[in-house]
């Protein structure tokens, strides 16, 4: 295993603590911290960086405890929320920092600065002053300028946070394929599960300072471990339901197939119905009517806000393709059970506590 | 001129040392007591000459309190230390006097200073030396570089201190005139001199207002709330100990001394104080303790007021509107620092010769020792809101247009609350300055208005140990005012 957390603890005196959390990444994978503000996701980095010190715990790197390093001797690089470009030196000489303190020589560093700037896409930038460069183009002098010294381990915080909706679409595909072709191994932080899925091989979910969840990006969407995940998933149709066996759930929409469903019958549980789980006509597992509340054009498929006679309202994915009902009237649909969710039936006051504060 | 150069380089760089590790503490930490330490390391700067150099005697001097602990604790028959007249003695007393220019100029850039830059350097292989150097240094270059001017040319035109605590054997070029003027007339000597000397602080303030252009950077300023925080760690105490230590030592050791000797005098106890409330002799010379604190008083806030007035909208001519700068603000830049070139003295003579006629006669009126003491103080709050002022990002000034406001509204709206806090620190300087000020007002100030520092003065030139234990302890009533009037002040401070 090439980097292991082992059970991190830190706290501050507001009360506010990160308690005894481990993980694991391998080499050149690429893992992501996601959870609302204030889970204590940046505190980790900022733990395994080595610019805050543990209570408890290690941080091993490629069978090397680490823990005692002063950050400048981890070999590590981190990409700061707004980049911390040295404001009094270039695009070259942000770049080239981390290459003086390695001792390089100045042909070299000129080579190696002029290299990194190429792959990040700006070439011929050198002598820019970085308070006239655009958002995007700050945000990969400073990737550049962690990537330069060839780190062992790039941590990433919330890199695409400070940017705009188009530039962020075009780094999504970017950073990830930049960090494929370097292959180093990163931690990134985000709050935004989209960026997570887009970027990471592996996420670990962050809530309140503990670990909720960890996986790759689809095994966690397909099967979020708590309602809580669920929703800071952005998937909202969570509803409360009743094991009745036979692979059969019950809940207000009546009994339904279910993919999964396990426990023992009578057993309190949630079902998570997920948006891509409509299907446009009545016949098949799971049929159900409704009305339609609401209608949004998503490109290639449109969401439909459906209300059930029950009062239920679920978010529903139809094809674009597909001739649908407007607002105000009624729709048969069914939901496929491989797309229904069994989740535990845990604390429901945690279903209230939205997250995104 | 050798010795008056060396003698300031050497100074400024002793001043800068001692007074960067305090500006790093009270720029990143919290801690109980900063507010009356950061005040009580201010009152050095307001003290008369005079009193530094008994202060300095109370404490250095062979009957002083080093030497007096030394022997105790050696078991000495002799003090072991000889420090009168010695450069020993100028140097720590121009650190003690400088300190606080470096303290509160260099600490107010620092506390806002962005930490992730520091950070970002260590993650980039630099240990905290290298990233301090590399980073930090010039990060701060505008402010630190403000502050070792002004501590050079206090150092460079240095005179009582060089006078007193020099005991003859130094000379500085201030000095010098003061001989040539005095004991061995040489008029046109002494002019030579003098212009010398005016013009060498002038081709300095310009060489330096260059380079301050040059090396501030526009940068995101990050309010305090996110750079401070209290020392959590014990090895954070011990760092604030360490660094705020020789300071207090330095600093506030004079003040001890002088405090106690106050005490002592005489009958001890506060026989001096009573003394100051009472006119046994009825003497024409009596200066009323309150009424001098009074009229220092009111000359202060007066004087901070025109300070701030004048100072702020020279400040924003000068700074200009982003990157391209008015040929006039080059020629502004230097020239509003020539009156710290000047000597009080002469500054206080070109007063009554430029205004005692009319239409403008003002040589009667107590409004003219505010305006001298304005324009000693000016620089004082040019200096300190420049570096603030250029370090605003242009975007924001013309955000805040784009949404409408007037350059007038802009200016209150971004400018004033993004630099409220260098603002203060001018203030605190400016009332500090008319606290203080003595040779301008020496010359200006009528009979019916002295300031405490003229008291001062006025006791110490009467023979008899019962007028030095006023002098005193009206020395030791000037320091409480002034810390007083800086706690006042510090009330005031903005979020950055």
């Amino acid at each position: 295993m090439f980097l292991e957390i082992r059970n991190l603890r830190k706290s501050y005196p507001d009360g506010w603590a990160l308690s005894g959390v481990s993980f694991t990444a391998e080499e050149g994978e690429v893992t992501c911290l996601l959870g609302p503000s204030g889970c204590g996701k940046t505190t980790l980095l900022r733990l395994i960086a080595g610019l805050e010190t543990p209570e408890d715990g290690q941080v091993w790197v490629n069978g090397e405890d680490v823990t005692a390093l002063p950050p400048h001797r981890r070999g590590f690089g981190l990409m700061f929320q707004e980049y911390a470009l040295f404001p009094h030196k270039d695009v070259f000489g942000n770049v080239a920092f981390g290459l003086r303190m390695l001792g390089w020589e100045r042909a070299a560093i000129r080579q190696r600065v002029r290299e990194v700037l190429e792959r990040v896409g700006l070439a011929g930038f050198e002598h820019r002053d970085v308070s006239q460069l655009s958002g995007g183009e700050r945000q990969r002098v400073a990737l550049a300028r962690s990537l330069a010294p060839q780190p062992r381990l790039l941590l990433l915080d919330e890199p695409l946070g400070a940017l705009d909706r188009t530039l962020r679409e075009r780094l999504l595909e970017e950073l990830p394929a930049i960090l494929k072709r370097v292959g180093v191994t990163t931690i990134t932080v985000t709050h935004d599960q989209e960026e997570a899925f887009a970027i990471a091989d592996r996420l670990v979910v962050l809530h309140e300072g503990r670990i909720v969840q960890q996986g790759t990006p689809e095994a966690v969407y397909r099967c979020p471990a708590s309602p809580w995940v669920a929703q800071f998933l952005g998937l909202t149709n969570l509803l409360e339901a009743w094991v009745v066996g036979d692979g059969r759930v019950e809940t207000a929409l009546g009994k339904l197939q279910a993919g999964d469903a396990h426990g023992a019958t009578g057993q309190a549980v949630h079902l998570l119905i997920r948006p891509e789980a409509a299907r446009p006509d009545e016949n098949g597992p799971n049929g159900l009517r409704g009305t339609v509340t609401d209608v949004s054009f998503r490109g290639g498929f449109r969401r439909l806000t459906v209300r059930h006679a029950s009062g239920i309202e679920l978010a529903l994915d139809f094809p674009a393709s597909v001739p649908l009902p407007d607002p105000g009237e009624p729709l048969a649909f069914s939901l496929s059970p491989a797309a229904l969710t069994v989740l535990p039936g845990d604390d429901p006051s945690s279903l209230t506590d939205r997250p995104g504060r | 001129m050798w010795f008056t150069t060396w003698q300031a380089a050497l100074s400024t760089l002793l001043t800068v040392l001692v007074g960067l590790p305090g500006a790093y503490v009270f720029a990143r930490y919290v801690f109980p007591g900063k507010p009356l330490l950061e005040a009580l390391f201010t009152v050095p700067f307001v003290l008369p000459t005079v009193v530094v150099a008994v202060a300095f005697t109370a404490l250095l001097g062979p009957r002083g309190w080093l030497n007096l602990a030394l022997m105790d604790l050696l078991g000495l028959a002799r003090p072991p230390l000889e420090l009168q007249g010695t450069l020993t003695a100028i140097l720590l007393a121009h650190v003690f006097y400088n300190a606080v220019l470096v303290v509160r100029m260099v600490g107010t850039q620092w506390a806002n200073l962005d930490p992730a830059l520091v950070e970002a350097a260590r993650m980039l292989g630099a240990n905290r030396w290298r990233a301090f150097r590399e980073v930090t240094l010039p990060l701060l270059g505008p402010s630190l570089g403000a502050a070792a001017l002004l501590t050079f040319v206090f150092c460079f035109t240095s005179f009582g201190v060089v006078l007193i605590l020099g005991g003859g054997r130094y000379a500085t070029l201030e000095v010098e005139i003061y001989y040539r003027t005095v004991y061995l007339p040489n008029l046109p000597l002494a002019a030579t001199l003098a212009l010398v000397q005016i013009l060498f602080t002038f081709a300095l303030m310009t060489v330096y207002t260059r380079l301050q252009t040059r090396l501030a950077v526009p940068q995101s300023l990050r309010p305090r709330r996110v750079t401070q925080r209290r020392p959590r760690a014990l090895a954070e105490w011990a760092l604030l100990t360490v660094s705020l230590l020789p300071l207090a030592l330095l600093l506030l050791a004079p003040l001890g001394a002088l405090l106690e000797r106050s005490l002592t005098v005489g009958d001890g106890g506060l026989a001096a104080y009573r003394a100051l409330f009472s006119d046994p002799g009825g003497s024409l010379f009596y200066v009323p303790p309150l009424a001098a604190v009074r009229n220092s008083l009111l000359f202060a806030l007066a004087t901070t007021g025109l300070a701030l007035a004048l100072g702020l909208p020279a400040a924003t001519a000068i700074a200009g509107r982003g990157r391209e700068r008015a040929p006039l603000s080059r020629l502004l830049d230097p020239l509003f620092m020539l009156p710290l070139g000047t000597s009080a003295v002469t500054l206080g003579l070109g007063y009554i010769i430029a205004l005692d006629e009319p239409p403008l006669n003002l040589r009667t009126s107590p409004l003219l020792i505010v305006l001298a003491h304005t324009l000693v103080a000016l620089p004082f709050v040019v200096r300190a809101v420049l570096p603030a002022l250029r370090s605003i990002q242009p975007a924001l000034r013309e955000t805040a247009a784009v949404l409408g406001a007037s350059p007038w509204r802009v200016w209150q709206e971004v400018d004033l609350p993004i630099i409220g806090r260098a603002v203060a620190v001018g203030a605190v300087f400016a009332f500090t300055i008319s606290m203080g000020e003595f040779g301008a007002t020496s010359l200006l100030a009528r009979p019916e208005f002295p300031t405490i520092p003229i008291a001062i003065y006025r006791f110490l030139g009467q023979p008899g140990l019962s007028n030095y234990g006023q002098a005193l302890a009206m020395s030791a009533l000037l320091m409480l005012v002034c810390a007083l009037g800086f706690v006042g002040i510090e009330r005031f401070r903005g979020e950055f």
